[in-house]
This record gives structure tokens, C-alpha cells and sequence, in this order.
């Protein structure tokens, strides 16, 4: 569960609560996809806290293969 | 002095000093004709006008500068010096710098590339391909240390979700800058797992965009395996890859703002669907209870010999109902069935006939009545007619006892002393007539005396 891509973990989530709402599922198939929902909300929720960016730098070297490197951010103040 | 006779050669030798020193730089206006590009990568052409030619010839090496296509029919200005090629006794203007006449070079340029790129369907809608929802990985080809990548970063950074940016430095203007993106796209293309690429600079002359007009750049973001915005300089400017892309971004933020979502959006939408998510699922745990409440409070289960009862009284209900059901349909089929006998004999052609019988009878005797009335009429006036004559005639008045006298001339006679005796007088009466004769004339009679 917790590599699924947030994009998809949303989709999913998206089908699920359809599914419940349009009640065509029996009652012990409706628990078992609600805590599905409830998992991939939790997990989009945790995903959303994260929020960490990693910045790169794509660059070749001196053989020409590529690689990335962190890339330096400089806090600039103002435009 | 004798006369000088020159050789070839030295007269050549003469006029090619001569042309060469006298137009070393000139600016030569005409249009292109006859133009020929061999491999060589020379261009070969002729300038004219209504009047005269000129044979041109542009270098490899100056070629490369001119930024639009040679083509026939174009009028341009050429800048050059004159060459006499003595081997064959000719000359021809060395070009240095091609301008086009009228539009600017740059303006041509892109004009001629726009219409080739277009005609070979590259700017096609259904090339577009849409973009990520949430892009986990963003290439962006730039300047490292342009504006346009701070902005773009600092708004990726305040904005939703774990990304990953991979930057690939180029140089955004000048000669080399289109190969450089060029490259730049096709490694970010090696490295896989990228989502979409924002290709871009801030803004700038029309001189400094130019990278983005090139054609090679153009080809690689069309060739480029993930969707690509363009972001070039300001809203205002529009470049060859902007057409090419799958998105133009107005400005380098643009792009990031497009490619990011807003972390409150999405936050929103998360929140709905959490919402929505529990509350189905309690809607439908409800409706459960309920229907397991609802079945254990039925008397099959709380009253075992009721259900007997009951399915009785709902026998008896049901025939009693079906009973009536079938009256009612049976008396509406008679009633229908009734309506289309009449209807039906109705048109039925001997009925239809003795109508037609009755209607010629009912006919002939309005006919007879009408005549038998005419006659009858005729006859009543007829008879009163008659009747009103007879009151009128002098002689309705004898059957009244009346007589008229008359003497024989035909007179009536009205007075005693109109007669003598002895005259003969007819006397008509109510039935036939008297011949007498006077016996006595008396003028008076005291009968008439009242």
C-alpha cells in the first residue's frame, strides 16, 4: 500500500466511494471496500503531509554518462 | 602610339581589378531565381529584376547565417562584393548577408518553419496528450540560473505532493542553445520514470526566444515520450515550440502551476471523498439494521399460527378481487364488442343501400308534397279569384232579386220617363230574361218617397 503512486491511490479511492454510494454491493463486499477507502485515504493523507521535494541536477560527466546530483538551492531574497 | 592589343587574360585581369575595386561592398536588391543547392552546401543563385541579372553565390560558411529558407520568388536584399571568375569569363556577386524584403529575416524565418511544421501535422490538436494529474517526477530543460527556474521551483516547493525535479542545465540563447535542448530532452528521455517536461525560458527579444524557434528543437519535444509544456518568455510571445508542444504555459511559473496542483485543492478533494466514503458506508450499515429490525418484529416470527390466518383472509381477498376484475371485463368487452357491431353494420353495403332507399324515399315524397302543394294552391286562388269577380260583376246583384231593364237600343234604363207605353223593354233577371212591353209610364212613384 504504501508505494501505490498517489494518483492512483485516489482513483481508487474515487471507484470505491462510487461503488458505496450507488449501494450495489453487499453488506460483508461494503465493509471489506470501505476499509479499503478508509486505508487509501489514510495513506493519501500521510502522502500529502509528507510533501518532501527532492531537486536534481541532470548533468553528464567527464565520460559522458549521466548523473544527477542534488541541486544547489540558493535562497534568494525576493525576485 | 600604336594600338594595345591585350590577351584574354590581361584583359580579364583588367576588368576583374577594376569590378572588384570598384564594388567591394554593395547592397543589391532583387529576386531570387534559378536557385541551386548542391551538397556542397553552397547556395547558387540568380537576383533579377524586369531588366537585368546577376548571378549570386553564398558560401557554406556565410549560408549558415541567414535564418530563413532561399527560395525562388523571394525579394531580398543582398549584401556582397563582386568576384570576375576569369577562367570563364564571368562574374558574379559573393554574398555575404541575405535579408528579406519587406517582413524581417527572423519574421520569415518563422513563417516558413510554422507553415512546414504545421503541413506535416505536427502542431495536430490530436498529437496533444494530456497531462498528469500528479506528476511525480518533472524534468525541466532551462537556464540553471535563470529567473524563470527560481520562479518555477519556488512554486513547486509551496505546492502539493512529493516530487522529484530533475533539472537539465542549457544555455537558453545564443548559437549553441538549440542543440543544448535538444540533448537536454533526449537525456531526460533516458533517464525514464519522468511524468511530463517543462521546456522554457523568461522573456526576452525576439533575438533571444530564437532558440525556441529552431527546427531541431521543435522536433525533439515532438519526439520527446512524455507530454512537454512550453514556457518561453511572457504570455505575448509565441514560439515554434509552443506550437509544438503538448501545452504552451504563458510564463515559466504558468508551467509550474499547471503541472502542480494546489495543495489545498487537493486536500479538499480528499476531504469530500472521505466524507462521501463514510457516509455511504453508514447509509447502507443503517438500511441493515433496519431490515434486520424490520424482520424481527414480523409475526411469523413473534405469532407462528398467524401466518395461516392471514394467508386466508388474503385468499379470500384476492378471489373476491379477481371475481370482480373479471366482471368488470367481461361487461367492457360486451360494451366493445357492441361498438364495433354497430359500427361495423354500419358500413356494411346493404345497409348502406337501404340508407339510400330511405334517403330517395324521404326525397320523391318532399318532391310529391311540394308539386301536390303547387296545384292545390294554384286552385284556391283560382277560386277566389273567380269568387271576388262574380261579388264584382252588375250582374251578381240580380240573385239578389234584382233585374236590369233595358231598352231595345241596349240602355239601361234607370228612370220611369226614359220609356213610353207601348215600348218593348228587356228585363234581365238573376236566371234568364223577360221581352215585355210598357203598359203605364209614372215618372213619380211615392214608394221612393221616404
Amino acid at each position: 500500500m504504501s508505494d501505490i503512486k498517489f494518483e492512483d491511490a485516489l482513483q481508487r479511492l474515487e471507484r470505491i466511494v462510487d461503488q458505496l454510494e450507488a449501494g450495489s454491493l453487499a453488506l460483508e463486499e461494503s465493509l471489506k471496500v470501505f476499509e479499503e477507502g478508509v486505508g487509501l485515504a489514510r495513506h493519501c493523507a500521510r502522502y500529502l503531509d509528507e510533501a518532501e521535494k527532492r531537486i536534481e541536477l541532470l548533468t553528464r560527466d567527464e565520460s559522458g554518462t549521466l548523473k544527477m546530483e542534488p541541486f544547489p538551492v540558493t535562497e534568494d531574497e525576493g525576485e | 602610339m600604336g594600338e594595345r592589343v591585350f590577351t584574354v587574360a590581361e584583359l580579364t585581369a583588367r576588368v576583374k581589378a577594376q569590378l572588384e575595386d570598384s564594388f567591394p561592398a554593395v547592397w543589391v536588391e532583387g529576386e531570387i531565381s534559378n536557385l541551386r543547392s548542391p551538397s556542397s552546401g553552397h547556395a547558387y543563385f540568380t537576383l533579377k529584376d524586369d531588366l537585368a541579372q546577376l548571378r549570386c553565390v553564398l558560401f557554406r560558411s556565410r549560408g549558415r547565417r541567414v535564418r530563413f529558407e532561399l527560395a525562388d520568388g523571394l525579394q531580398v536584399l543582398v549584401f556582397g562584393g563582386l568576384d570576375v571568375y576569369a577562367a570563364r569569363g564571368e562574374y558574379q556577386l559573393v554574398v555575404e548577408l541575405v535579408e528579406p524584403k519587406g517582413l524581417g529575416a527572423l519574421q520569415l524565418a518563422f513563417e516558413q518553419l510554422k507553415r512546414k511544421l504545421e503541413a506535416e501535422g505536427l502542431f495536430d490538436q490530436a498529437r496533444k496528450r494530456p497531462l498528469p494529474r500528479f506528476p511525480r517526477t518533472i524534468g525541466i530543460v532551462t537556464s540553471p540560473t535563470g529567473a524563470a527556474l527560481r520562479d518555477m521551483l519556488h512554486i513547486i516547493a509551496r505546492r502539493f505532493g512529493e516530487l522529484r525535479v530533475l533539472v537539465a542545465p542549457v544555455r537558453v540563447q545564443g548559437e549553441g542553445a538549440p542543440l543544448e535542448i535538444v540533448e537536454a530532452l533526449g537525456d531526460l528521455g533516458e533517464v525514464g520514470e519522468l511524468d511530463v517536461v517543462i521546456v522554457g525560458r523568461g522573456g526576452g527579444s525576439i533575438e533571444d526566444l530564437w532558440a525556441f524557434n529552431d527546427e531541431r528543437v521543435a522536433r525533439a519535444i515532438a519526439a520527446c515520450p512524455v507530454p512537454v509544456i512550453s514556457a518561453v518568455g511572457h504570455e505575448t510571445d509565441f514560439t515554434i515550440a509552443d506550437f509544438v508542444a503538448d501545452l504552451r504555459a504563458p510564463t515559466p511559473s504558468g508551467a509550474a502551476e499547471l503541472v502542480v496542483r494546489e495543495k489545498l485543492h487537493v486536500i479538499r478533494d480528499l476531504v469530500d471523498l472521505y466524507a462521501r466514503l463514510t457516509q455511504a458506508i453508514h447509509s447502507q450499515v443503517e438500511q441493515a439494521r433496519e431490515r434486520s429490525r424490520f424482520l424481527a418484529r414480523r409475526r411469523v416470527l413473534t405469532e407462528p399460527s398467524r401466518p395461516l390466518r392471514d394467508w386466508h383472509r388474503r385468499v379470500d381477498d384476492l378471489g373476491a378481487r379477481l371475481r370482480a376484475a373479471a366482471r368488470a371485463h367481461r361487461r367492457q368487452v360486451a360494451h366493445r364488442v357492441a361498438l364495433a357491431t354497430n359500427v361495423l353494420s354500419s358500413l356494411h353495403p346493404l345497409a348502406r343501400i337501404s340508407q339510400g332507399q330511405a334517403v330517395l324515399g324521404q326525397l320523391r315524397g318532399r318532391l310529391v308534397a311540394a308539386g301536390g302543394h303547387s296545384i292545390k294552391a294554384s286552385r284556391h286562388r283560382f277560386e277566389t279569384s273567380v269568387g271576388r269577380l262574380q261579388s264584382l260583376s252588375p250582374l251578381a246583384v240580380l240573385g239578389r232579386g234584382y233585374s236590369v231593364t233595358r231598352l231595345p237600343s241596349g240602355a239601361v234604363v234607370r228612370r220611369a220617363g226614359e220609356t213610353r207605353a207601348g215600348d218593348g223593354l228587356e228585363i234581365l233577371l238573376h236566371e234568364g230574361a223577360l221581352d215585355a212591353r210598357v203598359e203605364r209610364v209614372r215618372e213619380r212613384d211615392e214608394r221612393h218617397q221616404v
